[in-house]
């Protein structure tokens, strides 16, 4: 028996109307996969809220301490560096010269690091092999997931009729 | 339900005014028992201070009635749709300018005819070569920083901000009378009078903020000024209108401006903190490290006098923002907002003052009860102007094309 089943959707709108429909019943959706996000389906499939947002905070703070700490080492204790008549004796007599730096290394790390967090948590890294069940839910179609074992209460023939009666353009397992 | 304004809100504006002029007079009174004759350079006394004062709160309410223009300005120019249910708040906030308008005509007409001395240039004796006061380098602006030429643009700026608001103001009503037929061609039209609008708003801001407050210290100059002035003035009008929205939502009113538009607005307060800080940040320190003497004096008083004002500007402005506002939760709490806004509302005062006062006051300007007075006095004008304002029409537009749009507006 293949672990999933899949409905393929031609339209976003279709897709989110068929969701509901089929949550209504008492089935469990996997997953959705679609080209670009669609608003409010977070919502609709319960979604937790991402914590991207907070690890991006944590790398900015990381990088805005190194950034600090790398430059008081750089320029003040190892090789103090006099440019422009600048006191380079502490950090913080030279703060504002280390302004710009320290934020464009805080912008830096906090972008990078929510980019690969992304990808790693995705399993979406380069050359990793593509786990999409349908080459075009990366172009225009959009597929919703379920899993067999999640759904154990509801027969198969009754999965496969409530994603008929949503519209779907094609059901296909896998 | 219509918002009227009467009874207790319209008292508590009188109270704040008649609260702000008796501070202002106990202040100034105090201040002139403990004066001595002959204190500062500056000539004028406690009479300057209070101008200095009167000139501070003006200038600032005038800039949080103008971001109000601007903003809505940008909202049509940009095709905005979201913000289409604060439009009567932000007409509201703008209808402020002409009084504003007339407290700086008031400073600056008093000036012109010597009854304080905040423009060190209106003083003739320093084009005349011959007089001990002979001033080379302010003598030399004088091409463009005359009192004829500069009247003549101050009539101008406000002439211009006025025409535009009260064009905005009257398109808005025929909108609402007129059928849904006529709603593109209004629409059209404001988006014109819109793009002309920044274009002249672009030039002028940066214009204005030379002729009325850099020219206090005449001597220097910073071509990023304008843009400091103007983003200051800019998040002060963000947070007032989302103040006065807050307030109207807990009155039971503007039951349609829903947590995503609140969530907006709130990072439009967080982002254009961000814009002042960067540009504060950005003039302070390429004078900095460059330190050359006769750039580096601007500082120089602002940080040897006025220490805890110029530091403290930085930190209410830029850290309390960027740390308290960060949150998608924070920015939809409104009691939250309402704690932050009014902290950088202040903070963004203290920030003109800190700009006008060290060259009009010289070191001894502080903040105590004649700034504080004039302040509370500025902000029960500004309610009573702006809250009548609103009064007058309804809470939400008709007929707008992005009504519906910003009706529905929904994000995570």
């Amino acid at each position: 028996m293949t672990k999933a089943i899949y409905a393929l959707y031609d339209d976003d709108e279709v897709m989110v109307d068929g969701a509901k429909a089929i949550l209504a019943k008492n089935v469990r959706i996997k997953d959705v996969y679609s080209p670009f996000p669609i608003h409010g389906l977070e919502n609709v499939l319960g979604i937790k809220w991402t914590r991207l947002a907070i690890n991006a905070f944590l790398y900015g703070l990381t990088a805005l301490c190194l950034a600090l700490f790398g430059m008081s080492f750089f320029m003040i204790q190892d090789w103090p560096m006099n440019i422009g008549g600048k006191p380079n004796f502490d950090l913080y007599q030279n703060l504002p010269a280390f302004i710009p730096i320290t934020f464009e290394f805080t912008v830096l790390c906090a972008a990078h690091g929510m980019a690969i967090t992304y990808l790693i948590r995705n399993w979406t890294l380069p050359g990793v092999k593509a786990r999409n069940p349908h080459p075009r839910t990366t172009d225009d179609h959009f597929a919703i997931e379920i899993n067999w074992e999640e759904n154990s209460g509801v027969s198969s023939d009754d999965i496969k009729s409530i994603l008929q009666d949503t519209k779907p353009v094609e059901i296909f397992e896998k | 339900m219509e918002y009227l304004f009467e009874g207790k809100a319209k008292r508590n504006t009188f109270i704040l005014m008649g609260v702000g002029i008796l501070l202002f007079i106990i202040g100034a009174l105090a201040a002139s028992m403990g004066h001595h004759e002959g204190d500062g350079g500056h000539g004028g006394g406690v009479g300057q201070r209070l101008w200095v004062s009167i000139f501070v709160s003006g200038f600032f309410f005038f800039g949080v009635s103008l971001a109000a223009l601007f903003f809505l300005a940008v909202q049509y120019a940009a095709e905005a749709g979201w913000a289409v249910v604060f439009k009567r708040i932000m007409e509201g906030v703008m209808a402020y300018l002409p009084v504003g308008a007339l407290t700086l005509v008031i400073v600056f007409l008093v000036g012109s005819l010597g009854g304080h001395h905040i423009y060190h240039w209106m003083d003739m004796n320093l084009y005349d070569v011959d007089h001990h006061d002979y001033d080379q380098l302010i003598a030399h602006k004088q091409p463009y920083l005359n009192q004829i030429f500069w009247w003549i643009r101050t009539i101008a700026y406000l002439a211009i901000y006025i025409l535009f608001m009260r064009a905005f103001r009257k398109r808005s009503m025929e909108e609402d009378e007129l059928g849904t037929e006529n709603e593109k061609g209004i629409f059209i039209k404001n988006q014109t009078l819109a793009a002309i609008f920044l274009v002249l708003f672009g030039y002028t801001s940066t214009t204005f903020s030379w002729d009325w407050i850099m020219s206090i210290d005449t001597h220097w100059f910073s071509t990023i000024f304008g843009w400091y002035i103007f983003s200051g003035m800019w998040i002060s009008g963000m947070v007032m209108i989302t103040l006065i929205t807050i307030y109207l939502k807990s009155k039971g009113h503007m039951e349609f401006v829903n947590d995503s538009h609140m969530h907006d607005i709130g990072k439009w307060v967080f982002g254009v903190s961000f814009l002042w800080t960067y540009l504060f940040f950005c003039q302070f320190m390429l004078y900095w490290y460059s330190n050359i003497p006769e750039e580096i004096t601007y500082f120089k008083a602002r940080i040897d006098d006025y220490t805890w004002i110029f530091w403290g500007t930085m930190v209410v402005n830029f850290i309390f923002p960027m740390l308290l506002l960060m949150s998608k939760d924070a920015k939809r709490n409104a009691g939250f907002m309402v704690f932050v806004g009014c902290i950088i509302f202040f903070g963004h005062w203290m920030d003109v003052f800190m700009i006008v006062s060290p060259g009009a006051l010289g070191p001894d300007g502080t903040i105590g009860l004649v700034e504080i007075g004039s302040f509370i006095a500025f902000l029960g004008l500004f309610l009573f102007v702006v809250l009548g304002a609103i009064a007058k029409r309804p809470l939400l537009v008709k007929n707008h094309p992005y009504l519906e749009e910003s009706l529905h507006h929904h994000i995570n």
